[in-house]
């Protein structure tokens, strides 16, 4: 492979400004143009789109595109660069969040929230601080994004305003906070001070494996520094955040905790091993192993706990949990394939779980019901929500023809690759207690019949706004499956 | 500007003379003359910085009265030496005095009825002392601008709520003791060396090999312990916390960020350039046992500031931590710990005036800082309360505040040094910090009381009356200086290799290692 040109471009942080402008928008709008204010939303997220797809035939043609924007220490800028795994995050996140502006608005007023303007604000803010994370090109930078990301989020995690929230917005920030501050931080500073006499960027592109001059045991804790630190990822011991942020409206549980926030922290986790150790580095001391034995732990536990979940955000959250546990494994499988197939399934995954949540979100304004339980004979009422969250369900399992398939098939060849047999059995029994947990939700809604008593006459669908996103990112299950070279391109993979 | 250095002085001395004597014309006059002297003040400050920046050794040098230095030892004299450290210190000295006294206005009017003129004066007297600490070369003249830093704040303090006196009067005699302790090893210093001049003494220690004299390792308890006493490192602390609570709003902004940080900055100043960093690190043992102190006061500020339940006390522990923060960067023996400590000594000042500035509004506005009075503040005073907790994420340590900065050459230092019960104790007391200013944000931005149970109907209502959650924000002389030194917090985070390059020029003259020395 020819080495990739460099272009000197404003654009990314274009990518990442625009939000902020949107922000000043809403907030000058405010409660009482509302319209106004969902406009300006609408047009930042388009506006941050165009400008994130713009990039893709640049990309796509080699390139990669820099942009310092300040100068953190005397030999770190922060810089942001975009290459194929970076842009390709962006996009999905940018993309889903035009579709997740139409659903909020379809969501917030179907409910008759309260503090939109809020809501809005610290939504465009944090989908600042995930470009900044897509398009990171050092260990610092990314940090500093990741810091923003937690606290722009925490607003949105406790908008109701109550006790539940205090609790979940607790575990929140106790949890990245605690992590991000105490392991990732002394981790950082480490390889600052004594890598290349205190010069050390921990670019991603020009400082790969440099971390192999430490001895092997600083080498281990630092892995492990690293993979924990990034609690985002939700890797077990330290994803208990995640279901306590579902107190979150649905839009937020949507784009955040399915797509921008748990994603930004397997984003980190993938960069760290593909781009900080290497996978040479990470043979040699055979963190690959640990980091996919403690993956596939969490693949496991977290689909067994999934099972036994009633309130479908929090099944919907192990299932991320889970889902999140893929994408590590792939990026420590350590071959070219397997990593692919990581950032494949960051866009597959965003895509199958973003439409579950708009599913869940739409039932519950449309009847108030949160639970798996209370589903039967819904499907009825609801034809093209529950449609929608089978196909959902399919593709988060990884049934062709949906995208889910595609980034799960590289991810079994990509262990195939170092014959690593129990990756792949991980991976077929994991994708079966997918079907335990995933299907009867729709099977239940679609077969059962309803119980008697209860009024489900009256039920329609929810209205448009929630329902038309829902549909557009469950076509887009399909699409990506038939669409996936431009994907694979951008990640890496040969075919 | 020539003489730019004794500018410093003459405006807010002279000013506050004549602030003293417009009581007499129209005590109308005292606030405007004190704000013209401390932006007279505070422009000689960078002139001086600037000047010292620029000078080849990066030092300049006034001799008060026209002595000479040309005698061994040197002579007896008053001589103010600026050099990048002490410039720095003053300047950020001038700056937050400069901006407490705009800030100052209403306050005062309203704390000190008829008192104004000797509250200024006093105010005024007390940034020249704070100021003269950073300036002076001189180790006695030092022993006396501590103590007019001293009496002013004592007299500050005891202008306000009832229990001020008695805790000014607490104050008075931990200070006195502390001040006395020092004042006393100076005297042995005197004996020794023969000089009072702080390059003297130096000179005589290092050409006569002094270091291992009985008379100076005393000299360095001496004054060690008595800075130690008067920068309140726990377990010397008891006097700051009622003194800044019960203290009169604008005394407890004033002396809060400065009085401690500069008395760290004596401490730094007395290893570097008077006892030298080979005596104070090498030939005595507090290297071996400093950290451990620090470790134990950051842990107990730590839970004490935990288990207040009102603003102010809060803050008040928060800085006897902070202290034990820089008192450990500088004990853990090494150069990143170095500019570290100096680093926070100026991030410190800035994030906690804007704590204590917006503690003040709040109590202001509120008429209360008790965590039970916050609820829904977010909506009646938005900007003074973005105010407020950048300096609190600034003292978290999240990027890109100068918290952050400061708190990252610490925990660098620690590492260098293999101090890692330093680290350690960094890590815990981020989270504590964690902890003390989300659990604020909980309590303006949720609508649950302390034990859990829901207020108010549900989405969003806090159970307050329209009237509590309406736009009403501070009047902008107190909004302006807390904006400004919101916005410092995060200029400094930014630009912080312009200040760190300059703490790195300062350190050049001195040999502090940049490995593992001690174990």
């Amino acid at each position: 492979m020819s080495s990739p040109m460099t272009v000197e471009d404003v654009r990314p942080l274009i990518a990442l400004i625009t939000p902020w402008f949107g922000l000043l928008g809403i907030i000058l709008a405010g409660e009482k143009r509302a319209n106004l204010r969902e406009i300006v939303t609408f047009v930042a997220a388009s506006v941050q789109a165009a400008v994130v797809l713009s990039m893709l035939p640049l990309v796509l043609g080699g390139n990669i595109i820099e942009f310092q924007i300040w100068q953190i220490f005397t030999h770190v800028p922060m810089l942001l660069r975009v290459d194929g795994p970076g842009l390709l995050f962006a996009m999905v996140a940018s993309i889903l969040w035009i579709a997740t502006t139409l659903y909020s608005i379809g969501y917030m007023r179907g409910l008759h929230e309260h503090a939109q303007t809020r809501f809005y604000s610290f939504f465009a803010l944090s989908l600042s601080a995930t470009m900044g994370v897509a398009f990171s090109a050092n260990m610092l930078t990314i940090y500093f994004f990741y810091e923003m990301l937690s606290l722009s989020t925490f607003p949105l995690v406790t908008h109701m305003q109550d006790k539940e929230a205090r609790t979940g917005g607790r575990t929140y920030l106790g949890y990245l906070l605690f992590t991000s501050l105490c392991l990732l931080l002394p981790a950082l500073s480490w390889c600052y001070i004594w890598l290349d006499g205190g010069q050390m960027a921990m670019d991603f592109l020009a400082d790969t494996g440099k971390i192999g001059e430490f001895n092997q045991n600083t080498q281990i804790v630092l892995l492990f520094l690293f993979t924990c630190g990034f609690a985002k990822a939700g890797l077990m011991p330290f994803h208990s955040w995640l279901p306590g942020a579902m107190v979150a409206p649905t839009p937020v549980s949507a784009l955040l905790h399915a797509v921008a926030v748990v994603k930004v922290g397997v984003f980190c986790v993938y960069r760290v091993y593909a781009d900080i150790f290497g996978t040479d580095v990470l043979t040699e001391i055979s963190g690959e192993e640990w980091a996919m034995i403690l993956a596939s732990a969490t693949i496991l536990i977290s689909s067994l706990i999934a099972l036994s979940q009633d309130n479908l955000k929090r099944r919907l959250a192990f299932s991320t949990i889970g889902q999140l546990g893929y994408i590590i494994l792939g990026a420590a499988i350590a071959t070219d394939r397997g990593q692919g197939g990581a950032v494949l399934h960051i866009a597959m995954h965003a895509c199958g779980k973003i439409t579950l949540f708009f599913c869940a979100g739409a039932i519950f304004v449309a009847t108030g019901k949160k639970y798996v339980s209370q589903l039967r004979g819904l499907g009825r009422q609801m034809p093209v929500t529950m449609g929608a969250f089978m196909i959902g369900s399919l593709s988060v399992i990884g049934l062709p023809p949906l995208g889910g398939f595609v980034s799960k098939w590289y991810l079994a060849l990509g262990a195939l690759d170092r014959d690593a047999m129990w990756v792949v059995a991980v991976l077929l029994v994991s994708s079966l207690l997918n079907v335990f947990y995933l299907l009867p939700v729709a099977v239940t809604a679609f077969f059962r019949s309803e119980n008697s008593g209860e009024d489900h006459e009256e039920i329609k669908e929810a209205p448009w706004p929630c329902v038309v996103p829902l549909a557009f990112t469950a076509l887009g299950c399909f699409a990506l499956f038939f669409w996936s070279d431009a994907l694979l391109n951008l990640s890496g993979v040969t075919p | 500007m020539e003489n730019s250095i004794a500018w410093i002085f003459i405006f807010p001395l002279f000013g506050s003379a004549f602030v003293a004597l417009s009581r007499y014309v129209n005590i109308k006059l005292a606030y405007p003359i004190s704000v013209l002297s401390m932006a007279g003040a505070f422009w000689a400050g960078v002139e001086t910085l600037q000047q010292a920046v620029a000078s080849p050794n990066h030092e300049i040098s006034y001799l008060l009265g026209g002595w000479t230095l040309d005698l061994y030892p040197r002579g007896v004299g008053i001589e103010f030496r600026a050099d990048i450290l002490a410039s720095l210190i003053a300047l950020i000295v001038l700056g937050v005095g400069l901006l407490v006294t705009i800030y100052s206005k209403i306050h005062v009017e309203k704390e000190t009825r008829n008192k104004e003129a000797i509250y200024y004066s006093l105010m005024l007297l007390q940034i020249t002392g704070l100021a003269g600490i950073c300036l002076t070369g001189d180790a006695f003249n030092l022993y006396v601008l501590i103590e007019v830093a001293a009496l002013t704040g004592y007299g500050l303090i005891a202008m306000g709520s009832n229990r001020a006196a008695a805790a000014s009067y607490n104050y008075l005699i931990l200070g006195t003791i502390g001040a006395s302790l020092y004042l006393l090893g100076v005297g042995y210093l005197y004996i020794k060396t023969g000089t009072l001049n702080m390059v003297g003494i130096r000179e005589v220690i290092e050409t006569h090999g002094l270091a291992g004299s009985q008379t100076m390792q005393v000299a360095f308890v001496l004054i060690g312990v008595g800075i130690l006493i008067k920068m309140a490192f726990f377990p010397f602390h008891a006097w700051l916390p009622h003194a800044y609570c019960n203290a009169p709003t604008t005394t407890s902004c004033l002396l809060a960020p400065l009085v401690t940080k500069v008395m760290i900055y004596v401490m730094i100043r007395m290893i570097l350039s008077v006892f030298g960093v080979e005596f104070s690190f090498e030939s005595t043992i507090w290297v071996s046992w400093m950290p451990w102190l620090v470790v134990i006061a950051i842990v107990c500020a730590a839970f004490l500031a935990l288990s207040q339940r009102e603003i102010k006390r809060m803050l008040a522990y928060l800085i006897v931590a902070e202290v034990g923060y820089m008192v450990g960067g500088v004990w853990i023996y090494n150069y990143y710990g170095l500019i570290g400590s100096i680093f926070h000594i100026i991030s410190d000042a800035c994030m906690t005036l804007c704590l204590f500035l917006g503690a003040g509004i709040i109590l202001h506005k509120c008429k209360t800082t008790h965590f039970d009075g916050i609820r829904g503040l977010f909506s009646k005073m938005p900007l003074t309360v973005t105010g407020f907790f950048v300096g609190g994420f600034s003292i978290i340590g999240l990027p890109p505040t100068c918290g952050f900065f400061s708190k990252w050459y610490l925990i660098t230092g620690g590492m260098v040094s293999g101090r890692w019960e330093y680290l350690v104790v960094l890590m815990f007391s981020t989270m504590v910090m964690v902890i003390l200013f989300f659990r604020l944000i909980e309590r303006i931005h949720l609508a649950v009381d302390e034990s859990g149970k829901n207020l108010g109907h549900g989405h969003g209502d806090l159970g307050l009356s329209n009237e509590q959650t309406r736009f009403d924000e501070a009047p902008l002389v107190m909004l302006i200086p807390l904006l400004v030194a919101a916005s410092t917090v995060l200029l400094i985070g930014v630009y912080n290799q312009e200040v760190v390059n300059q703490i790195e020029t300062f350190l050049q003259a001195y040999d502090m290692p940049t490995g593992v020395v001690y174990k």
